[in-house]
């Protein structure tokens, strides 16, 4: 099969909680809890879990947007933990990430040319008018116009805007993307769009998704593997094939059960 | 089979363009012991038509038409009488548990206020009703105390149930009630709401747009479109005979568990070229 892009080893991440009376205790609560993955190139890993599973931290923690207590995350042979800011940001460029809320995740005051452009501005790729140009033809890539990068984040509907966070991910041309939930806020004839852009787009320029989602149903249709977590470990780990049609474990059997609509149709 | 609501040529218009229909020609009838689901996508009136039936539609908006409710033209009541009926004999459970709940006020004071208010119970009456809903819906009663914030999503879902059923209405309207909450936890809460359904013999109208819940949980399906009922049948007529181009569309962008199904998004454009007429 083919090789590893992006891998972690033993990854631990423990949040501290003020608790008790007046918050003078703490609780430490054990988000990811040594938890290995690998991403195929030019495949889907899935992340399944409930909310509070640590799957969201996961994500964060591999982008080394938060960092990590322990364990290492590898891409093209380099522990990014180890990693200092500079060289960090030069190998980001390579990993990048789409959001759940199309809402929250656009700045509201700039255009699309500028929040679709800033990555080649930050890491100095091209002049002025190349960047426009890259733009104009990532924007049309993702099924919108050039027209379009004259205008605000208002302007546009939610699977639009979905569509503009996916330009942004991708004008870098990343190796790896982490999809944090991306289609859960859009209608179900939204979803089905971005689902099948995601796809070709993938196809298209070889990348490899982290795709986080608790929607079993879209897992099916998008990766190649999946990983089922709760309270922050690995419950469970296989191909889509061999998790949906054997699943090992009771908690990965009980999510399966709750799937709405199984019964029927 | 006894008639509980009868919807009829509802039409809903922003006050300021009454020629935009939001809502236009809605005619539906909801009986006892059945749930009737309204499926679309975002923008096609699904709420708002559950917003008229409450009395609840903004103030910019007008809604014309006939709202008939256990044989009373609710929709002619002003605000007090319908305060009588809001909460009594209709319920309503809203999408999001976070925010629908007072948070400085205990989760028991907040049950029993529709019961104080519309039956006058008190002391320890009222207190033994709030233990036997919270029974109801699988809350231990101690946690009548509690505040919102001390509860799960899934908990504060069925705290609302328990609100909304409070007065044992006779239509139960519920807006979306498992979309913030987990796969798990959405099981769970519907199985409750099927059980109440029954026990409680309630016309219940569920406004979902995940078809995988109406295939758990409808006897009827309503599908709107752009403010317009395309298609109405049973369950079984609608999801495995779709009869309105929209509603084969609609059912081709829902993935399926067994990841056989091509997703096709819905072609809009061949829609608005006479598809549909």
């Amino acid at each position: 099969m083919s090789d590893s892009i992006l891998s972690a080893h033993h990854l631990v991440k423990t949040y501290t909680q003020r608790s008790g009376r007046f918050g003078f205790g703490t609780t430490q609560v054990k988000a990811l809890d040594n938890v290995s993955i690998k991403i195929k190139a030019g495949t889907t890993l899935a992340v399944v879990g409930e909310s509070g599973s640590g799957k969201s931290t996961l994500a964060r923690c591999l982008l080394q947007l938060q960092p990590i207590d322990s364990g290492e995350v590898i891409f093209q042979g380099q522990n990014l933990a180890k990693l200092d800011k500079s060289a960090l940001r030069d190998i980001r460029k390579n990993l990048q990430m789409i959001f759940q809320d199309p809402f929250a995740s656009l700045n509201p005051r700039m255009r699309v040319s500028e929040i679709v452009g800033e990555g080649l501005l930050v890491h100095g790729i091209g002049s002025v008018k190349e960047r426009l140009l890259q733009v104009h033809q990532m924007l049309e890539r993702v099924g919108l116009t050039a027209a379009d990068a004259q205008k605000y984040p208002h302007q546009f509907s939610g699977g639009q805007r979905q569509r503009i966070g996916i330009a942004r991910a991708l004008i870098l041309q990343p190796k790896v993307v982490v999809c944090d939930e991306p289609v859960s806020a859009l209608d179900v004839s939204v979803q089905a769009q971005i689902l099948l852009l995601l796809k070709e787009l993938q196809h298209e320029m070889g990348l490899s998704y982290l795709f986080i989602t608790h929607d079993l149903r879209v897992v099916r249709h998008i990766a190649n593997d999946i990983i089922v977590m709760n309270k922050g470990q690995v419950v469970e780990q296989g191909s889509v094939e061999n998790i949906y049609n054997a699943p090992q474990q009771a908690y990965t059997q009980q999510l399966l059960q709750a799937i709405p609509g199984r019964k029927a149709a | 089979m006894s008639e509980i609501l009868s919807i009829s040529q509802l039409n809903i218009t922003p006050k300021n363009d009454i020629h935009r229909f939001l809502v236009k020609q809605v005619n539906l009838k909801l009986n006892a012991g059945k749930t009737t689901c309204i499926v679309g996508e975002s923008g096609s009136g699904k709420s708002l038509t559950a917003l008229s039936i409450m009395g609840l539609l903004s103030n910019q908006l007008k809604a014309t038409g006939n709202i008939s409710f256990q044989g009373l033209a609710i929709n002619q009541l002003d605000n007090q009488s319908m305060q009588t009926i809001r909460g009594a004999k209709i319920g309503m459970i809203f999408q999001e548990p976070m925010t629908s709940l007072n948070p400085v006020l205990t989760v028991g004071y907040q049950i029993g206020e529709p019961l104080t208010t519309h039956l006058g119970l008190k002391g320890e009456a009222l207190r033994s009703r709030i233990a036997a809903l919270l029974n109801q819906v699988g809350i231990p009663p101690e946690r009548a105390d509690s505040y919102p914030d001390e509860l799960s999503g899934g908990q504060r879902q069925r705290v609302m149930i328990a609100m909304s059923i409070a007065c044992e209405p006779a239509l139960l309207i519920a807006d979306e009630p498992t979309t913030a909450l987990d796969v798990t936890v959405q099981a769970q809460v519907l199985t409750l709401l099927d059980e109440l359904k029954t026990r409680m013999n309630m016309a219940m109208l569920f406004i979902t747009h995940d078809f995988g819940v109406v295939a758990d949980i409808a006897d009827d399906v309503i599908v709107m479109f752009r403010g317009e009922i395309v298609e109405t049948g049973t369950r079984e007529q609608v999801l495995n005979y779709p009869q309105h181009p929209y509603t084969q569309a609609l059912l081709d962008c829902v993935p399926d568990v067994q990841g056989l199904k091509t997703l096709k998004p819905i072609d809009y454009a061949w829609l608005n070229h006479g598809a549909i007429a």
